[in-house]
């Protein structure tokens, strides 16, 4: 059947091919820059909230600062989580393209575990912050602070919403062409999240304490 | 249970927006029942409201650029007439406050509701024509930006009805759009109404990105591609890099408001020129993403109305890649006299005067083409001249405002709305209506009357002048922007003549609208039935008007620029069609349910119904999930339709 | 539906070559230095190991190289013959993030110092 990004059966050659000319890309490809373009797209939105966090942080208003509240031990902990579970999803993505469900589960619950405690280290940083008198609504340092590490922290809890939902797809439908493409973007998504972490964790935690 | 939302909401006892509402409350109510006694709606609810097909789309956001187009107007005149009366002691018939949601709603609809979605429409309906492909990268998505545009049309004109809009200009700078200065719900129309379609415009920007890169027909390298193309290209890239931005601005602003947060507030620690930084960052971009299209429009009438290729095809593709880089460099000098200093101010000064080098490589160019061309005045060629002067005007007063000790006088003075005046209308709007009157025999099948084109045309380009060179006095003898009441009775003349100029434009309009009931009503008499009304260049003239659902039957081999002007040249024969069946993706309802709950939870965030809240977005959550469930998401058109369909063109073809 | 997807060379990030091996591997080496990233960036923020005001420098170099890290061995970016389009994309989004970051900071630092009011003392 000629779909809607066919291949034509003669392909361009050489020059044209290599300068763009070789016809519509496959379905996989062209979904999986697609979501590349919009993974770049959420980086300029963080990057938005790092501008306001680096002019805002020195704005404690008379209230707490980095230092005083960053506990260094459970960022590390968190770190490795993260970093821990973009192995695994990695790990995972492998299984999924050699059609191996049993492994691709095994890797989506490992992830879906790390991710898990990853969310619960951060949410129990915010609520004793809080429980300080340190909420958000305390000062513009906090303020970018919540809202910056917050929206990474929704980032990675839609993730994990997304991965229940990829695994119940699989589980009915199996490993299919358009499941995998889901699957692919979806682990782009979360290996950029990774990438968003080292930033946090340079740019908010190490240097804050520094 | 309804949060703030209270009785008092409804304008009672203010009769101008009263009146207004009830309206536009009629005119709507009287268009839904007209639609439902036809008995229309399995018709646009298969064809038109589910559609994920790009000409579709494109020409619902036409519609919906045009239809607001309407509504800005009315505030552009209803400011104008303010001005021209409110004099000396005279105090006009628009009290401050609403003089101040006026401009609001003015300048928030214009940008956002009238020329976005007019560029929009234009680049959906002709970018994967003039690709050679079947449709966009992702066609339900396509339909999910589009009615979630809608979403923040209607929810700015509720505001109207229920409540009231912002009064803090289309920039809403903090701390003013804060909660200790605008408590009540006109902001938050604003904020949300911007959040949810500038969704939508982000998921274009997307979806055309990965279309222009990864689909084209076969042999179209880089280098082949219309400079449409090309400059669609670069607006969209510019969409992905700036709107989450804005998106990130707004929701900081949200925090503030919402959640008591110190973001941009005068207390706490907040900084509040750190909004207009950002959003300016969005904001001069923003300006880019408008014209570039328009760029790219009149690239295309010029070649084609001058019997010409396009002179120097890589210098436009260069400067247009140019200005889209260095457009996300200048953004300081709509805040200039804010306090950055003499050092900030240079830079940025000098960067907004290099970017006016490709605009001006682009003119030239342009001339270039038409020179020792065979030009034929037909509406779009008119509307590409107009640009073409009223631009440079407008370009010169730019780079004039771009000098910071220049800019220390004339910032936010009646010079500087004469200026971006001057470049959207002249530029923008030129564009997109030359665009609407040379792609209308595509879409359509049928001709707009030139006659009436013509006359729309006279009266913008004549209206402009006359609504905006007073303007462009009035700056430079001190008169500020914004003014509810004006002082000083000197000034009274060239007021008027500016009002003479809006009333002028309105008959532009009004022959537009004219223009447009002409043809219809004449549209046998005005039959394209060759496809190529004008001897185009480009492959969308190669196809039917209008093409079918699938475009192409067979995508076409590329081997140069301005494939179809080749084909024709060569003699070559239209394929034959596929012995196979053509997919393509099934109509969807997920664009417009989608919006539906957008357009709940966005009502429900701005009256405080936290409960409604939260079904909206539940509901949206699971519409999508269940989106996401489907398998089956395409439909065939068989072998023996699309034989249908083109032994029907061949006839047409032949009895020309 | 499967059409054959290997007819082109055009590569995505994450979309990687069908070779086992190379990509347990890929993505073990990735983990390895992106662990001795991190480590060596807590290891320099904590101790006095890295000349006091280069501390920042040293952060911001790590933080660039494990990034690094991510985007090639986890995300493949740069393995396949035609990857052009993406490390371009990649190359604009950078640009946008430095001007935006790098450009507020400037502006409003230079602001604040114009401003005698705007920043309170701690």
């Amino acid at each position: 059947m000629t779909a809607i990004d066919t291949v034509p059966a003669e392909v361009p050659t050489g020059q044209a091919r290599g300068r763009g000319g070789g016809g519509p890309a496959p379905t996989r490809v062209v979904v999986a820059y697609g979501f590349w373009i919009f993974i770049l797209s959420d980086m300029i939105m963080f990057a938005a909230l790092f501008a306001a966090y680096a002019v805002l942080s020195g704005n404690t208003a008379g209230g707490p600062s980095g230092r005083e509240l960053f506990n260094l031990r459970s960022v590390f902990i968190e770190t490795m989580c993260l970093l821990l579970s973009s192995y695994t999803c990695g790990l995972g993505a492998l299984s999924a393209e050699r059609r191996q469900p049993a492994r691709f589960f095994l890797f989506a619950a490992l992830t879906f575990v790390l991710g898990g405690a990853f969310l619960l280290i951060e949410c129990t940083e915010f609520a004793g912050m809080v429980a300080r008198g340190a909420g958000p609504e305390r000062s513009a340092f906090l303020s970018s602070f919540f809202t910056l590490v917050g929206t990474h922290g929704v980032h990675v809890t839609g993730g994990l919403l997304w991965l229940a939902y990829m695994v119940a797809q699989t589980m009915s439908k199996g490993l299919r062409a358009s499941v995998l493409r889901r699957l692919l973007c979806w682990s782009l998504f979360w290996h950029a999240l990774d990438i968003v972490w080292v930033g946090v964790l340079t740019l908010v935690y190490l240097m804050g304490v520094t | 249970m309804l949060g703030r939302l209270t009785w008092s909401a409804i304008p009672f006892n203010e009769p101008l927006p009263l009146v207004s509402a009830i309206v536009v409350v009629l005119v709507i109510l009287a268009v839904l029942g007209f639609i439902t006694v036809k008995g229309w709606w399995p018709y646009l609810w298969n064809e038109w409201i589910t559609s994920v097909d790009h000409k579709r789309i494109g020409v619902m956001y036409m519609t919906l650029g045009l239809v607001m187009l309407l509504r800005g107007f009315a505030d552009a005149i209803m400011m104008r007439t303010q001005q021209a009366i409110a004099i000396g002691d005279a105090q006009g018939y628009l009290p401050p406050d609403h003089y101040n949601q006026i401009f609001s709603a003015h300048g928030t609809i214009m940008i956002f509701f009238v020329a976005m979605p007019l560029v929009i429409g234009l680049m959906n309906f002709v970018v994967p024509l003039q690709l050679g492909v079947r449709d966009v990268a992702f066609p339900t998505l396509n339909s999910v930006s589009f009615w979630l545009t809608c979403t923040g049309a209607l929810l700015v004109n509720m505001s109207l009805v229920i409540g009231n809009f912002a009064r803090t200009s289309w920039w809403n700078y903090p701390p003013l759009s804060e909660l200790a200065f605008s408590p009540d719900v006109g902001v938050d129309y604003y904020l949300w109404s911007l959040q949810i379609s500038g969704i939508g415009t982000l998921l274009t920007g997307v979806n055309f990105v990965t279309t222009i890169l990864k689909l084209r027909a076969p042999g179209m390298t880089y280098f082949r591609m219309p400079v449409f193309c090309w400059t669609s290209l670069a607006v969209n890239m510019m969409i992905v890099a700036v709107f989450p931005i804005l998106t990130a601005t707004f929701v900081m602003l949200l925090l503030d408001r919402y959640l008591g947060m110190h973001f941009f507030t005068n207390d706490g620690g907040g900084n509040p020129m750190m909004y207009v930084n950002l959003f300016w960052a969005w904001g001069h971009p923003e300006v880019y993403i408008l014209i570039l299209p328009a760029f790219g429009i009149f690239s295309e009438v010029v070649a084609t109305f001058s019997g010409k290729g396009l002179f120097s095809y890589r210098s436009m593709v260069l400067a247009t890649l140019g200005i889209c880089v260095l457009s996300l460099m200048v953004w300081l000098h709509h805040f200039f006299t804010m306090g950055a200093g003499a050092n900030v101010n240079a830079i940025f000064g000098i960067m907004s005067s290099i970017i006016a080098v490709p605009t001006g490589v682009k003119v030239f160019n342009w001339l270039f083409t038409m020179y020792r061309g065979r030009v034929v005045f037909t509406t779009p060629i008119l509307f590409t001249v107009g640009f073409m002067v009223t631009f440079v005007i407008g370009g010169l007063t730019g780079v004039l405002l771009a000098v910071p000790p220049v800019d220390f006088v004339l910032h936010n003075s009646a010079f500087l709305v004469a200026h971006f005046h001057n470049v959207i209308i002249g530029g923008v709007l030129f564009g997109v209506l030359a665009g609407y009157n040379y792609w209308f025999p595509k879409v359509f099948g049928f001709t707009l009357d030139e006659r009436l084109g013509k006359a729309s045309f006279w009266c913008w380009l004549v209206g402009f002048y006359l609504a905006f060179t007073p303007l462009y006095v009035l700056g430079l003898m001190g008169m500020t922007r914004r003014l509810q009441h004006i002082a000083d009775p000197s000034w009274r003349p060239l007021l008027l003549v500016a009002e003479l100029g809006a009333v002028v434009i309105l008959v532009g309009i009004l022959c537009q609208i004219a223009q447009l009931y002409v043809s219809i009503r004449t549209r046998d008499q005005r039959r394209d039935l060759t496809g190529d009304p004008w001897n185009g260049r480009t492959l969308e003239w190669s196809t039917a008007s209008p093409p079918p659902p699938y475009n192409f039957a067979a995508l076409p081999k590329i081997e140069t620029i301005d494939a179809f002007w080749q084909m024709k040249h060569a003699g070559q024969v239209p394929a034959e069609p596929p012995r196979e069946a053509i997919e393509m993706p099934r109509n969807s309802p997920i664009g417009i349910v989608t919006a539906f709950f957008a357009t709940i939870t966005g009502f429900a965030l701005i009256w405080h119904i936290w409960w409604m809240v939260l079904v909206g977005l539940i509901a949206a959550a699971i519409a999508v999930l269940a989106f996401g469930w489907i398998d089956d998401r395409e439909r065939e058109i068989s072998p023996a339709e699309i034989a249908q369909f083109e032994r029907a063109r061949s006839g047409q073809r032949r009895s020309t | 539906m499967d059409r054959p997807e290997r007819i082109y060379d055009d590569r995505t990030p994450g979309v990687e070559e069908h070779e086992s091996t190379a990509n347990i591997l890929s993505y073990t080496v990735g983990l390895g230095l992106a662990i001795v990233a991190t480590i060596a960036s807590f290891v320099v923020s904590q101790t006095g190991l890295l000349w006091a005001p280069g501390i920042p420098v040293g952060l911001i170099v790590l933080a660039i190289a494990q990034i690094g890290v991510h985007l090639v061995f986890f995300l493949h970016l740069g393995s396949g013959a035609d990857s052009t389009n993406n490390i371009l994309a990649l190359a604009f989004g950078v640009l946008v993030v430095f001007l935006v970051i790098g450009g507020s900071i400037w502006i409003i630092s230079n602001i604040n110092a114009n401003s005698p009011m705007s920043m309170p003392v701690n």
